[in-house]
């Protein structure tokens, strides 16, 4: 499916800047995009070697393991294939505690760290099981509790209350999230079924 | 509150390093050794990220965005979005950059405290760039089939979109 979304955008792109004459545009952003996504990664390599080492520390010490106890009832719903205190879970649950914290710049080096244990025991290495689906679908969702970027960039911009859209945030990523899961959840039966 | 940005980071790493030294782990040295597997990983999703960068800095700049934006306005107006946060809706799961310079372009043209600004910010508060967590995360362990991620995904994102206005419409209005 990402390659018909690929392969959609990019002929959609040139389509659309030869009816609106932005051919010039469109060869830019085609070196732009190129050196843009080395720069994410070079910003991303520090940040990763930051996340994971300290998760390292935090599982070494025990904590990952007392997180994904505290976790682990409502986990258990979300990935079943995954045993208490199993490393696939100690990941996930990191990897949910950073997102909830609204730490983005950790929560991708920890979920890459959870793909790879999840990836591990898999037995089909190039397809997506039904766990990690959820997991990947668990982290478009927002789930932060306080949208500290968000909440400053209405300061900046003369908000009286940067932060009062705070409920209704919760109450959009709450439905979000649910339907989200639900949806998952629902295409994963038949998925079943269909073998 | 608009400080705690600045707190939650420090005050996890102090907590897990205290964590860690109290349960007499040789953090330095483990630390180390993980940070060295985050490298490794990194370089990973580097082609996965090129593919989708270029594609999304293609659609900016054809002007592709406005076209879809007009076209789908009737859509808009049918599920009680805004239609000058179509632009949002498109860009928000692709981008996290070019989702926030729309934010920031409807803050300046309608102000955060509007009706447009308030649903802009519960969109893009609500919601994650759907295309780069997908491409990241299955770009990480070279999974090409991603069976019903996208599907389910997109679901949570329109779902968000038009709780996005209910919300607003139920608290401010």
């Amino acid at each position: 499916m990402m390659n018909y979304i690929w392969a959609g955008m990019i002929l959609f792109s040139c389509i659309c800047a030869l009816l609106t004459g932005r051919l010039p545009e469109l060869s830019d952003a085609v070196l732009s995009g190129a050196a843009s996504a080395v720069q994410l990664v070079i910003v991303l390599l520090g940040m990763m070697c930051v996340w994971t080492g300290l998760m390292k520390i935090a599982d070494a010490g025990g904590l990952t393991k007392l997180l994904s106890r505290m976790f682990y009832p409502v986990m258990r719903l979300l990935f079943p294939k995954y045993p208490k205190d199993s490393a696939a879970m100690r990941a996930i649950c990191m990897n949910i505690t950073a997102n909830l914290l609204g730490l983005g710049n950790a929560a991708t080096p920890l979920g890459i760290a959870a793909m790879k244990e999840m990836s591990r025991i898999s037995k089909r290495p190039a397809e997506a099981d039904n766990n990690m689906v959820m997991f990947v679908v668990i982290n478009t969702a927002s789930i932060q509790l306080v949208p500290t970027f968000m909440g400053t960039l209405r300061a900046q911009y003369g908000s009286a209350q940067p932060f009062d859209i705070v409920p209704a945030v919760w109450l959009a990523s709450i439905v979000a999230l649910g339907l989200g899961i639900l949806a998952a959840k629902l295409l994963e039966r038949r998925d079943d079924r269909l073998g | 509150m608009a400080d705690l940005g600045s707190v939650v980071v420090p005050a996890t790493i102090f907590f897990i390093l205290i964590f860690g030294f109290l349960r007499k782990v040789p953090v330095f040295d483990v630390f180390v050794s993980g940070a060295r597997e985050g490298a490794v990983s990194c370089f990973d999703i580097l082609p996965s990220l090129v593919g989708l960068i270029l594609a999304v800095n293609m659609l900016s700049a054809s002007g592709a965005l406005d076209l879809v934006s007009s076209f789908l306005r009737p859509a808009a107006l049918a599920l009680g979005l805004p239609p000058e946060v179509m632009p949002l809706a498109l860009m928000r799961p692709v981008s996290g950059s070019g989702s926030n310079a729309l934010l920031l372009q409807l803050f300046r043209d309608y102000g955060p405290d509007s009706f447009v600004g308030r649903v802009a910010s519960v969109m893009n508060g609500s919601t994650e760039t759907t295309f780069y967590a997908i491409a990241v995360y299955f770009g990480a362990v070279g999974i090409k089939k991603t069976r019903h991620t996208i599907p389910a995904a997109l679901t949570a994102d329109l779902v968000g979109y038009i709780a996005s206005v209910w919300a607003v419409r139920l608290l401010f209005l």
